[in-house]
């Protein structure tokens, strides 16, 4: 995953940039994946996990049971909780991508598992590292690891079929109908490991103690705002990334068109792309259409 | 009467690549036209299309009564693919395989013994697993499975590859045969010695256009003489690419309305032979 | 639609009938890793017997990655798709005839291997009510969730390596219902397995629907 950081999309010395800088005219969208919206989060982003450090390591008190341990909850629930909310944009894009078939919802998919992968990443290992004092053992088979592990499996197959080399239809209806059965496969699989552990062991890994308050309460919130910001910054950065290899994918239909049509019989010099009843859609816009239609003569039909 | 097929300036893709760049074609029932061109030309992808499998993302494109780009599939039933690729399971035997596909389109028992026994498969080679039979009878087999469908419009690709004499024999006959129920014929082929004494009709297709020009085949015994095709666009519609004079008019010479070269009077028809550029060419910028 | 699934299935096993592989092949593999089991788990020291429905039931599913593979592998034949979309055949049926076929393989393989763990692992039936409907629903989960994913990867060429990438996870609760029902069967404690296999019901409930879905778009979709 290459996205920008936000200290290399701020505008250097001040020199004022576009917001949006556009590679040429007809090209829609943005070129980078940075601009004024990522430079803002990223900023707050930077604050609130200095502000989370500041709250969880140093202000808040150690727990009672658990001792200094505790701080690792206040990155770990969070990113857990955002880790199921990347599933869920999959999901909700997926089945969106299905339905109307609009490159933007592929794209959002794709960010929403990648995303996810990350904060699974986190999670497991803030929990080995919560487990590894309490229990002895970097890993134990508690419900929520478990369950989250699985989960991992299931982005990384998802982020696997995404790779192939394939017509990009044909990959991105794939994946769209796996990305559909995410949110379904992460609640049976939750469910039933719940369930299974909870034969074994009747305390899980995070039991938000609900008598939680004062400063660790403030710290959690915190830490819910600063991993909720990186989780922006990041799902904006990977989306455009996606949205952006897209759309370099995508070939001008008429250029294509002409091209085609230049194959027939030899001795015939490439055309221009003809004119076409119908206007050419917007996101196919390139500057040979737009210029061939500005100069001719022809009266569309 | 509504043509069984309508094609103005179709265009279709497969994946990203634009293997049908403005097709014009009209066949009437009864008819048996042949596509002609080079490979690559999209001959095949024509054919795919008219089955309702290509989507078709420009242009007009009705079959059967059927808008293509509405929805492809309600055209999928009435028609019958006859393709490169089998279709079969190699390890189910011809009768097997037959009975399958023709219950799948709900033939009766009836029309799955008929179409059998009318490829002369219906003897001791009816029990045989198709991993074991020839090419030639593999193709009979797809035949008989076409067959069994009944289907009003027959779509074959390149039929009479693969098969010898005879059976290319009973394949004209079976195509001759079903022209008179009623069906109508689009095919493709290389074998254009045999495929012009079948066909009513040619069509020349290049990268992935009519706009060759496209004449008349001898017509087979039977077809109707003289047939004038339908699929040039009427000489009422003007053709702004080719108006003489227009000095880097960035336009395609061939233009998006078909058969101009031999079809607009108002231009100096050159040779229309094809590869020939028209004059027009020296024009374009 | 079930015209059209009794069709298909038919069609399955009239070719499993002629190719016999799920019989020369899949039945013999699946009796091995019961072997290669207890060679690694020393049957002498009595791990074996305690873990038996867990090996049981994680045979069963790499046995079933090879009959879900080959029954997806069957519709990837040369124009066979095309065949299949121009045959006018209700997809949700094509889905539901591979899935029953695929299943009644599973069923004899797994009638086969609980023969093989009473043979080899000393394992004790009891509860048999419990263990027939586990096996039935845990059988209907695998090949309802396995025919969906088998068509969502085919015609690739890593499909080999991608269907256990992605099937695996996703069956994991199968694994643990099915092995805790089995416990409770064989523990004489039928009432802490039958929830589990209502679980099973439920999750082969819903890959039965999603596949019914989704099955026409991915035929369409490659």
């Amino acid at each position: 995953m290459t996205a920008t950081t936000p200290a290399a999309t701020a505008p250097a010395g001040g020199s004022p940039s576009p917001d949006r800088p556009v590679a040429h005219p007809g090209h829609p969208g943005p070129v980078g994946t940075g601009s004024s919206a990522t430079r803002v989060v990223g900023v707050l982003a930077l604050l609130s996990l200095g502000l989370l450090a500041l709250y969880g390591l140093v202000i808040s008190p150690a727990d009672v049971e658990m001792g200094d341990n505790v701080r690792l909850m206040y990155v770990h629930v969070p990113s857990a909780t955002y880790l199921y909310l990347g599933c869920f944009i999959t999901t909700v894009a997926s089945g969106l991508w299905l339905w109307k078939r609009t490159p933007g919802w592929d794209a959002l998919a794709e960010a929403g598992a990648e995303v996810g992968l990350v904060f699974a990443a986190i999670t497991l290992v803030t929990g080995s590292l919560w487990g590894r004092p309490t229990w002895g053992t970097y890993w134990t088979w508690d419900a929520r690891l478990t369950s989250t592990a699985v989960l991992t499996a299931l982005l990384v197959g998802y982020l696997a079929l995404r790779r192939l080399d394939l017509d990009p239809d044909s990959r991105s209806t794939r994946a769209a109908v796996l990305g559909l059965l995410l949110v379904p496969n992460v609640a049976v699989v939750n469910r039933s490991v719940e369930w299974w552990r909870s034969l074994h062991q009747k305390s899980t890994l995070v039991k938000l103690d609900p008598t939680i308050e004062g400063d660790m309460l403030v710290a959690l919130m915190v830490g819910f705002v600063a991993i909720g910001l990186v989780f922006a910054w990041l799902m904006i950065h990977r989306f455009r990334l996606a949205w952006l290899e897209q759309q370099a994918d995508r070939v001008d239909l008429d250029a294509a068109l002409a091209e085609r049509r230049a194959e027939a019989s030899a001795g015939v010099a490439p055309a221009e792309p003809p004119p076409t009843a119908d206007p050419p859609p917007s996101a196919d816009a390139s500057p040979a259409s737009t210029a061939a239609s500005s100069s001719t003569t022809e009266v569309s039909s | 009467m509504e043509p069984v097929v309508h094609l103005r300036d179709a265009v279709a893709l497969l994946g990203r690549f634009p293997a049908l760049a403005g097709i014009d074609l009209d066949v009437e029932r009864g008819d048996i036209v042949l596509l002609r061109g080079p490979n690559g030309a999209g001959k095949t992808t024509v054919l795919r299309a008219l089955a309702g499998l290509v989507p078709v993302v420009r242009g007009e494109a009705r079959v059967l009564g059927h808008d293509l780009r509405v929805d492809p599939r309600p055209v999928r039933r009435r028609v019958g693919l006859l393709a490169h690729a089998t279709g079969l399971f190699d390890d189910l035997t011809v009768g097997d395989n037959v009975t399958f596909w023709g219950r799948a389109t709900r033939a009766t028992a009836g029309d799955i013994d008929a179409a059998l026994s009318l490829v002369g498969l219906s003897g001791r080679l009816r029990g045989v697993p198709v991993a074991r039979l020839s090419a030639g009878q593999r193709r009979r087999t797809s035949l008989a499975c076409l067959l069994a469908r009944r289907p009003e419009l027959w779509l074959l690709d390149e039929p009479h590859a693969g098969l010898d004499s005879d059976a290319r024999d009973l394949l004209d006959g079976l195509v001759r045969q079903a022209v008179a129920q009623g069906a109508t014929v689009v095919m493709s082929s290389h074998e254009l010695e045999r495929a012009e004494a079948l066909a009513d009709r040619v069509v020349v297709l290049d990268g992935g256009t009519t706009d060759g020009p496209e004449r008349d085949a001898p017509p087979g015994p039977g077809a109707a003489p003289g047939v004038a095709d339908p699929g040039v666009a009427g000489p009422g519609v003007a053709d702004p690419g080719l108006v003489p004079g227009v000095a880097g008019s960035p336009v395609a010479d061939r233009g998006a309305v078909p058969g101009t070269p031999a079809d607009a009077p108002e231009t100096e028809a050159p040779d229309t032979a094809v590869g020939t550029p028209p004059p027009e060419v020296s024009h374009v910028a | 639609m079930w015209r059209d699934a009794s069709l298909v299935a038919g069609r399955d096993l009239r070719i499993e009938a002629r190719s016999r592989v799920t019989l020369h092949q899949v039945a013999p593999f699946a009796l091995l890793v019961l072997i290669l089991f207890a060679f690694a788990l020393d049957p002498d020291r009595g791990v074996l017997e305690r873990a038996t429905p867990g090996l049981y039931w994680v045979t069963v599913l790499f046995s079933a990655l090879l009959a879900l593979a080959r029954s997806a592998k069957l519709d990837e034949a040369d124009g066979v798709r095309d065949a299949l979309r121009l045959s006018g055949l209700d997809p949700a049926g094509v889905f539901a005839g591979k899935a029953l076929a695929v299943a009644a393989e599973l069923v004899a393989l797994e009638v086969l291997l609980g023969v093989g763990v009473v043979v080899l692992y000393g394992a004790d039936p009891a509860g048999v009510g419990l263990l027939l409907a586990t096996v039935l629903a845990a059988t209907v989960a695998v090949a309802t969730a396995g025919t969906l994913y088998g068509a969502l990867v085919s015609g690739l060429r890593v499909r080999e390596t991608l269907l256990p990438l992605l099937l695996l996870p996703v069956l994991a609760p199968v694994l643990i219902g099915a092995t805790r029902a089995f416990e409770s069967a064989l523990a004489d404690d039928p009432a802490a397995g039958w929830p589990w296999c209502g679980l099973l019901a439920a999750f082969a409930v819903l890959y039965s629907v999603a596949g019914a879905l989704a099955y026409g778009t991915l035929l369409e979709g490659q």
